[in-house]
């Protein structure tokens, strides 16, 4: 190493090792992630290394060395059934016994953050021990203990929760608890059924909304679509911001396309962007992907060695790539030469360009093998944008402070929500007068669904918790961060998403259209 | 020969597709225009007039999306900034943005928000001026498949006479009315009209299960004084005990004249005027 290198290496490990506002575990991880930087990148091509270094493709700052999975979603149903040999604990019998084993088993599970971005179908795996002698008031207890003992021992807001579609009183207590705890971990799903899940349950879930931006609701009939056949019946859960994922297993990797930078790089015209452009950078986004997942499956020996393969939690071949993009409405403005309050999301050309542009990455994503994937392909999924994304809108979502009407709103999304299997999501900034009439959101979100949106989150203005993509921080931890550090991993990154992604400025509505959309133009 | 229910017009100040501050659920509202009241207080000025065609607000218009057209005050809205300058410089309290709509319009309008509400929602002005449009206007969602599970609600000051309600009920789901004083002395003072016929109509409606909910205004030592706070609450006790009351906090901002001056509502207060209008009733 020349001098001047390691000169510069040991002042970065001297800055984390005597940071004052990180703790110890916070500063093994950024020790550990330096290190793993060190290391030589998986073999690329100049082309795809131009990519990554230039910002235009993007692979989350995964590490060099991919020893784990980013996504690992076990089977928790089937490790509570059969117990662990590798945890030498035998299979639960009762309430207090199913909770221990259950976080006991979170501890084990990696993920990109090192925390577990999925903590199982919590109602499905709790309500077999539940019987009539557990009181309300019991329960309400024990659930109350784990979600304070999920949030400060594995504090990132990534860590997910999915509840329903059915309902049950471990589903009903979660949303209590969770209103009155108002804690950042664990971030909450509820899966909607309209032929499953009671309104009064998603009442519930929508007054829990108003009060702390929690749960976000998915559509199940949707996803259990793509996910669930009579051969393959384990399903998906809802990881971390807004994934879907096979259950029992997961994804090796997500590498992003800033569609923002691929339209700079076209000669402007929409023919060269969907012809040409599109095409290369998918070609190198593979490039990318297939280099990690040949390190993770084939030199990490993660998947030869973990003691979640072995007892059959997760299976290698349930993992897929998820191919991610973001900044398409900075794109589409681009292309059309629109500034940002008449383009996307204000006019129909910008709308069908968007669609455009999803089908035609939908259809190589879906024609392209990849090998070591569920089903041999990876699946497309609109990235909700990390902290460090400045100037560029997350996902396929209108950029933040331009959001118009929630009518319009759900007008311009809710055609591209079927492209994207893996996850996408639109944040529809509400006025904090909706606490009075959640009907109203019940309204909104059961007609989305119906008319094919994939997932619905809204974040009421004034809230303490706020969503910063899709994980939450609350804006209490944000001002303390920067004198005396925060003890939720998270935090960091959702103070620096306030600084640099306009989170601040998203257009609070007090759900009430004032441009009607028969004036688009 | 009288015309189809879909060919009835209604003069139109405003249409919000979705609202959830006028009434249960998600709505859609038409704000129609025309007051005969009016109220000091009064939140949407530009929806009591009637446009005369003065012209005085077509100079004004920084994008120019008003001229004259035969001696009319035509607007553009395509090119319309929504600045709302038209209205503050309007002379009658009117709108240039008035629109003349059929309930076929208004459906066409209704239907892309359709599968994401709970109902409509008709207010103004004054809504009810208009009885033969909202009527053909309920009457025609009612007889449609895919809209009869919209509820209809007239938002009103409950100045239609009991004889007007009568023809409304076989369509309407529900009615808000606004209670703006039980005082008539302070009633007329606020209004410009005294308030029998309001308290006639929320007997009425109270009685034929129609009435979705009674709203009260609550100003600062105007409104809410002990007598008015003790009279409000023994009329509700006997003529609708159990209709759902709303109050809201009078605020200054969008008000015009001496009503400016009044002080605003405190949210803190609210709770306490609650308190004492349900212990006393």
């Amino acid at each position: 190493m020349e001098r001047q290198e390691e000169e510069l290496f040991h002042k970065a490990f001297r800055g984390i090792a005597n940071d004052p506002n990180l703790n110890f575990t916070q500063k093994s991880r950024y020790l550990a992630l330096q290190a793993d930087d060190m290391l030589p990148y998986p073999e690329l091509d100049v082309q795809a290394k131009g990519a990554m270094e230039s910002g235009l493709i993007c692979d989350m700052f995964e590490g060099h060395a991919p020893f784990k999975p980013r996504y690992v979603m076990p089977d928790y149903q089937k490790a509570i059934i059969q117990g662990s040999e590798w945890l030498e604990l035998a299979p639960p019998e009762d309430l207090d016994e199913a909770i221990n084993f259950l976080l006991i088993l979170f501890h084990h599970v990696p993920s990109v953050t090192n925390i577990p971005v999925f903590i199982g179908r919590l109602d499905q795996l709790l309500s077999p021990f539940i019987d009539d002698s557990i009181t309300d008031k019991l329960l309400h207890k024990k659930i109350r203990l784990m979600w304070q003992m999920i949030d400060r021992t594995l504090p990132d807001a990534f860590l997910h929760v999915n509840i329903g579609p059915e309902d049950s009183r471990i589903a009903r207590t979660i949303l209590a608890v969770d209103r009155e705890l108002k804690q950042v971990v664990p971030n909450l799903t509820l899966r909607f059924d309209p032929s499953v899940t009671p309104d009064s349950l998603l009442q519930m879930a929508v007054e829990n909304i108003s009060l702390c931006n929690k749960p976000h609701i998915v559509n199940e009939v949707m996803n259990a679509a793509e996910f669930v056949t009579p051969e393959d019946p384990r399903g998906f859960g809802i990881a971390s911001c807004y994934n879907s994922l096979p259950l029992g297993g997961g994804a090796h990797t997500l590498v992003r396309i800033n569609l923002k930078k691929a339209a700079e790089s076209s000669d402007g015209s929409v023919e060269n962007f969907i012809e040409r452009v599109l095409p290369e950078v998918s070609g190198l986004t593979y490039q990318i992907i297939r280099a990690r997942i040949d390190y993770l499956v084939n030199q990490s020996n993660f998947y030869q060695s973990s003691f979640l393969v072995k007892e059959g939690l997760i299976e290698q071949n349930r993992f897929t790539a998820m191919f991610g993009i973001f900044g398409l409405a900075d794109a589409v403005n681009l292309l059309l030469k629109r500034k940002p309050d008449e383009g996307y999301g204000y006019c129909e050309q910008a709308q069908d360009l968007a669609l455009e542009i999803v089908k035609t990455l939908s259809d190589i994503v879906k024609s392209t093998e990849l090998e070591h994937c569920w089903n041999n392909r990876a699946l497309f999924h609109a990235q909700s944008g990390i902290s460090l994304d400045n100037d560029v809108s997350p996902a396929c979502r209108i950029p933040y402070g331009y959001e118009p009407g929630t009518l319009q709103h759900l007008q311009t999304v809710l055609p591209l929500h079927k492209y994207f299997t893996a996850g996408i999501s639109d944040i529809f900034p509400i006025d904090e007068t909706i606490e009075k009439n959640p009907l109203a959101l019940m309204a909104i979100c059961k007609g989305a669904f119906q008319k094919g949106l994939r997932m619905f989150t809204a974040n009421v203005a004034n809230n303490e918790l706020v969503r910063v993509t899709g994980y939450m921080v609350r804006c209490s931890d944000i001002k303390k961060l920067k004198e005396e550090g925060s003890r939720l991993n998270t935090t960091a990154f959702g103070s620096e998403a306030m600084d640099n992604c306009g989170i601040n400025s998203r257009n609070a509505q007090i759900i009430t259209d004032d441009i009607p959309w028969s004036k688009r133009q | 020969m009288s015309k189809k229910p879909e060919e009835i017009t209604g003069s139109v100040s405003r249409i919000i597709p979705f609202s959830c501050v006028d009434g249960p659920g998600n709505r859609f509202v038409i704000f129609l225009q025309g007051c005969n009241f009016s109220c000091k207080n009064c939140h949407n000025p530009h929806t009591m007039g009637i446009c005369d065609h003065c012209g005085d607000c077509v100079p004004g218009c920084p994008s120019g999306a008003l001229f004259i057209d035969s001696g009319k005050v035509t607007w553009n809205q395509s090119i319309c900034e929504n600045c709302d300058q038209c209205i503050d410089i309007c002379p009658r309290s009117s709108s240039p943005m008035t629109q003349l709509l059929t309930v076929a319009e208004v459906i066409t309008q209704l239907e892309t928000a359709v599968p994401f509400l709970t109902g409509i929602t008709v207010s103004g002005g004054e809504s009810t001026m208009q009885l033969k449009f909202i009527r053909a206007l309920f009457k025609t969602i009612k007889q449609r498949s895919h809209l009869q599970h919209l509820t209809c609600l007239v938002d009103s000051n409950g100045y239609l006479p009991v004889s007007g309600w009568e023809k409304l009920l076989s369509v309407m789901d529900g009615a808000m009315i606004d209670l703006k004083a039980c005082n008539n002395d302070l009633h007329l003072w606020l209004t410009g009209r005294a308030n029998h016929r309001v308290l006639d109509s929320i007997d009425f409606l109270y009685k034929r299960q129609k009435l979705t909910e009674v709203r009260w205004l609550a100003i600062p030592e105007i409104t809410d004084t002990s007598e008015e706070l003790t009279a409000i609450s023994a009329f509700l006790k006997t003529t609708a005990p159990e209709a759902p009351l709303r109050i809201n906090a009078f605020s200054n901002s969008a008000v015009k004249g001496q009503a400016r001056q009044w002080q605003n509502m405190s949210s803190e207060r609210i709770p306490l005027l609650e308190a004492e209008l349900f212990t006393t009733s």
